[in-house]
């Protein structure tokens, strides 16, 4: 399903295009919402909530996305041609957007035991005690499960380079089994 | 102020205890009552954050990021850098976001290249204009230039590359030709400054994988290679990041900043300012031993920091130390000359963060230092917030000395002249 409904998000802003004359920051924001969820919280597969999300975090995401530092379709496409003022506007409009909603319940003794992993692993310090993060740290709290778990699976092989080298450093002690344990707490973190 | 190589008296009491927090795995194993208790996990590398105190005011310290999008030459806060009486700062050229190392062609083009971003700047003079030029994308912490004989070489995270006759094609610039390759691809302290040294070969670092660890035998050191990629040598061992290098004019040694481990204290280790005596033949302390004579808390026992090269100053705690370059021209007064500047990043590991200036720094005439000053201040303003950060410095024919700042993503040039020196004080 996923595909299909991302080509044809695609094939409209493509029709749509950057720069667009006279549309409205909400009229730009209206494909990426159509994915990542008008309320903050995205429904599909592999594609992150944007809710509540660091605004300075965003623009560096948008950035990397937009000059192709960060590899990724369609937002590599997306956002070809877009400039440095409308990437800014973006990212402060996404931040206002709700945080997303977490998922409910989670296994008692597995929330525990993430828990104190993520302490340990101090994740906890750099996106703060309620991983809503700050400026450059991202919002990882109520975060979809499925795009943790691949994130941090994709930093740890490198497959996705930081704007710095702080989250490769931090992943050097943990891997696979680690990354489905973290991903599960935090998609459930209220 | 003036800051002095004073020794910092090590404060190692019980604030260390907590700092070995050993790791808890998923495959631990639970012991039953009575039984006798399960073995403790192995200690893995220590990464940036896991040697972090569990305290409130440490936990809220993460690595500052700069802005990914380049300052208007007209938004960037010059009248708040404070320069000597004398000397002007200007902005040479703006638009360049992450303005990191700089390198200076035959033709004058000024080269500018980033750590964060893919690519490398050109900025050529058009009738005393400078137009901005960004070359090449998809290259990987691409910190390292150097220029020579009409070549543009460049050190990325895993590979020193070269680009040929590359003024006479700033439109459709050369691909680069990868000269070495024999490195680690660690993104931690990956990122490499790169220099060529008066006996014409290729100077850069392989810097240690993590804040504090034991290094492989390939990492934590300062390594040359000729001009061609043949002959590597390790020239120096024991150092944990280097983002800043240049030769002394006269002696022609090797002078380095190196910025020291996270996570130890607010106000230690220094970082340093160190000079190479013997190539091939010193170790500069990391892991074991911090600003040349602080022992680690856990590396540091047994040998602790017997046999350190010990640092020519202590340059401040967290004030990250990035590019040094020695004066050598005739535009300022004779006071500068032989000495060097050094530019402090600044920190992000302090509460109070520290740095964020130019120092000069003046010798004796053993090449030992006689006195740190600063010079430039400013970028870090008193409300504890960067509103710049230098980076790297390039002496330029005339005197003058270009200032890369990558929070603004622009390059500065200083000037001085008796005319500019204000007569009302």
């Amino acid at each position: 399903m996923s595909k299909l409904f991302v080509a044809g998000v695609v094939a409209a802003s493509l029709i749509a295009g950057f720069p667009a004359a006279a549309q409205s920051v909400s009229e730009k924001l209206a494909p990426c919402l159509a994915c990542h969820g008008e309320s903050g919280t995205s429904q599909n597969e592999k594609v992150p909530s944007l809710g509540g999300q660091n605004s300075y975090y965003v623009l560096i995401q948008l950035v990397l996305f937009r000059d192709k530092i960060r590899v990724g379709e369609p937002m590599n496409d997306l956002l070809k041609g877009a400039s440095d003022g409308d990437l800014q506007a973006f990212a402060d409009t996404i931040a206002k957007l709700p945080a997303p909603k977490p998922v409910d319940g989670g296994d008692v003794a597995r929330m525990e035991k993430a828990k104190a992993l993520a302490h340990q692993n101090r994740c906890d310090a750099c996106h703060r005690l309620d991983f809503a993060g700050t400026e450059n740290v991202p919002r990882i709290g109520a975060q979809r499960e499925d795009y943790l778990a691949k994130t941090l699976h994709d930093y740890k092989t490198g497959a996705r380079h930081g704007y710095d080298a702080s989250m490769a450093d931090v992943l050097a002690p943990l891997g696979d089994p680690e990354f489905t344990e973290l991903a599960y707490y935090l998609a459930r973190t209220k | 102020m003036a800051l002095t190589s004073m020794s910092w008296k090590p404060m190692l009491a019980g604030a260390i205890v907590g700092l070995m927090a050993l790791p808890i795995t998923l495959n631990a194993q639970q012991s039953a009552p009575g039984a006798a208790p399960a073995p403790l996990p192995a200690p893995t590398t220590n990464s940036v954050l896991m040697d972090a105190p569990k305290n409130p005011a440490a936990q809220k310290l993460a690595p500052v990021a700069p802005p990914p999008i380049a300052k208007a030459a007209d938004q960037i806060p010059l009248s708040k850098f404070k320069v000597p009486n004398g000397f002007k700062l200007e902005v040479y050229a703006s638009g360049m976001v992450n303005a990191r190392s700089l390198a200076r062609g035959d033709k004058g083009t000024i080269f500018v290249s980033t750590r964060l971003l893919d690519r490398i700047y050109a900025v050529t003079d058009n009738n005393g204009k400078h137009e901005v030029k960004p070359l090449y994308s998809g290259l990987l912490r691409p910190n390292g230039i150097a220029f020579k004989n009409g070549t543009l070489y460049l050190a990325e995270l895993n590979k020193i590359s070269k680009m040929e006759n590359i003024e006479a094609n700033l439109d459709n610039p050369p691909k680069p030709v990868v000269i070495y390759d024999n490195l680690p691809s660690d993104e931690p302290h990956g990122w490499k400054y790169l220099a060529i040294g008066p006996d014409n070969k290729l100077y850069f670092n392989v810097g240690a994988p993590c804040n504090i660890c034991e290094p492989p035998p390939t990492h934590a050191q300062l390594r040359r290679i000729n001009m061609d990629g043949s002959g590597m040598e390790v020239y120096a061992r024991g150092i944990r990041q280097v983002v800043g290098l240049d030769f002394h004019p006269v002696s022609h040694q090797l002078y380095f900043s190196e910025n020291q481990r996270d996570w130890l204290s607010e106000d230690l280790p220094n970082d340093k300012l160190n000079r190479v005596v013997k190539p091939g033949q010193e170790d500069f302390g990391f892991p074991r031993c911090h600003q040349g004579n602080v022992p680690d808390p856990e590396f540091g026992w047994g040998k602790g920091c017997e046999g350190v090269s010990k640092p020519l100053a202590l340059l401040g705690p967290h004030s990250a130390p990035l590019g040094i370059r020695f004066y050598t021209g005739t535009m300022f007064p004779k006071e500068f000359q032989n000495g060097l500047f050094v530019a402090r990043h600044g920190s992000w590991n302090k509460t109070k963060k520290f740095g964020g200036d130019i120092v000069f720094v003046t010798l004796n005439a053993n090449g030992t230092v006689k006195s740190v000053k600063p010079f430039i201040t400013g970028f870090l303003q008193p409300d504890n917030n960067y509103i710049g950060r230098p980076v790297d410095m390039l002496q330029m024919p005339d005197g003058s000395l270009l200032i890369s700042d990558d929070w603004n993503g622009a390059v500065y040039r200083l000037s001085y002249s008796k005319a500019q020196v204000s007569q009302a004080r």
